[in-house]
């Protein structure tokens, strides 16, 4: 095993810092690149006049997915050592509900905000200090909110533990999903422009 | 030297001319995307996020007005290391080169200009107190989520980690029940 280098000890805190900014230029980049700066292309997802939004989302997660379960396969990547955010499957299952409608009502997520503000926009601006403001009443009102926040707790879970298919089973089956998803897809955008 | 500023000039006139570029292919994109996420999981062995960068920022903020109250604070006592400073967290940095990274690509592509995203129907100000009630909702799913879009959807899901599973099928349901409400501000 060799990977992930920081992990190992490969390099320390201030160089991990470096290549957070590193990665986060190419994050950045190619969030633009796809259009993710302006807020009409991502809500055009909700509307299904464009469905840039799950075909550069979900493209995203099978490749870094299939690269993920190859380099562990290969005994590259010690899967084991990356971090998993542990379930807490009501709050998520509320938060998820409420991400969704702040993306309709605001028109970014976080990182598509900052993507937005750095290429000008006003509103993606002004959504990133809605965010800041959110933030912040979220930890004034911390002890009113903390039944919410850690309901559901079940720990760190994959989908292949919970469904008991093997790794690898799964991830073909996310991968066939996605075809199938990216064909329905451009089916759909070809609909809504003929009725347009 | 003056040659140079010249030929920049003429090329910047010249774009606007033409107008933006158009948006690269999503699948390309999307790949683009993948392997910069696949580069974090090899070389960190964690994924890509930007709502935690807010919670780092905030817990800076909020150290600043009342040190005793922010420490003591649940939510944001734990962006408040001893020994570091707050802004000194991995997802700012990260956050930084969001913002580099996209302004770089914008002015490639001549898609960096101060506008308001909106759709006709809509005034300037109504987009305006949108977004930022947008924002704000978006924080406090964020927050309940353990993650946005990039945390949790894109990062969780190519790990197949089941609460990552479950946020983005409730943040895809989410939008698409209310997105008929919204019509008018973006069609």
């Amino acid at each position: 095993m060799s990977a992930p280098y920081y992990k190992l000890g490969a390099f320390g805190d201030e160089a991990s810092l470096i290549v957070a900014f590193l990665i986060g230029i190419g994050f950045g980049f190619f969030l633009e690149r796809a259009g993710f700066g302006s807020a009409k292309k991502l809500v055009s997802q909700f509307y299904l006049n464009d469905l840039a939004v799950f075909k550069v989302m979900f493209t995203a997660i099978v490749t870094a997915m299939l690269g993920v379960t190859y380099l562990a396969w290969a005994g590259f990547l010690d899967l084991s050592l990356v971090y998993l955010v542990p379930t807490y499957w009501i709050a998520q299952v509320v938060g998820g509900l409420l991400l969704g409608v702040g993306f309709v009502v605001g028109g970014y997520c976080p990182g598509t905000s900052i993507v937005s503000t750095a290429t000008g926009k006003l509103d993606g601006l002004v959504f990133v200090v809605g965010f800041a403001a959110g933030t912040l009443g979220f930890a004034l009102a911390f002890p009113l909110v903390k039944g919410l926040y850690t309901a559901g707790e079940i720990g760190t879970k994959t989908l292949p533990q919970v469904l008991g298919v093997p790794y690898g089973v799964l991830v073909f089956g996310v991968v066939l999903m996605a075809v199938g998803g990216f064909l329905g897809a451009s089916w759909i955008e070809k609909k809504m422009a003929a009725k347009e | 030297m003056a040659s140079v500023t010249h030929d920049v000039v003429h090329e910047a006139a010249a774009e606007s001319a033409s107008g933006p570029q158009p948006y690269m292919n999503p699948y390309l994109a999307g790949m683009g995307l993948g392997l910069v996420l696949l580069a974090a999981f090899v070389l960190v062995g964690r994924g890509l996020g930007a709502s935690g960068a807010f919670n780092s920022t905030i817990a800076w903020l909020v150290s600043l007005a009342a040190p005793g109250y922010a420490r003591s604070n649940e939510f944001l006592g734990v962006y408040l290391e001893d020994g570091t400073h707050p802004l000194k967290a991995w997802l700012v940095f990260e956050v930084v080169g969001v913002f580099a990274g996209a302004l770089l690509s914008g002015l490639l592509a001549g898609r960096v200009a101060r506008t308001v995203e909106k759709g006709p129907r809509v005034s300037v100000g109504g987009r305006l107190a949108f977004a930022f009630v947008g924002g704000g909702l978006m924080a406090v799913g964020a927050a309940l989520g353990r993650g946005c879009t990039s945390g949790q959807a894109l990062s969780g899901g190519s790990l197949l980690n089941l609460g990552s599973w479950a946020f983005m099928l409730c943040v895809f349901g989410g939008a698409y029940v209310v997105a008929p409400l919204f019509r008018r501000q973006w069609r």
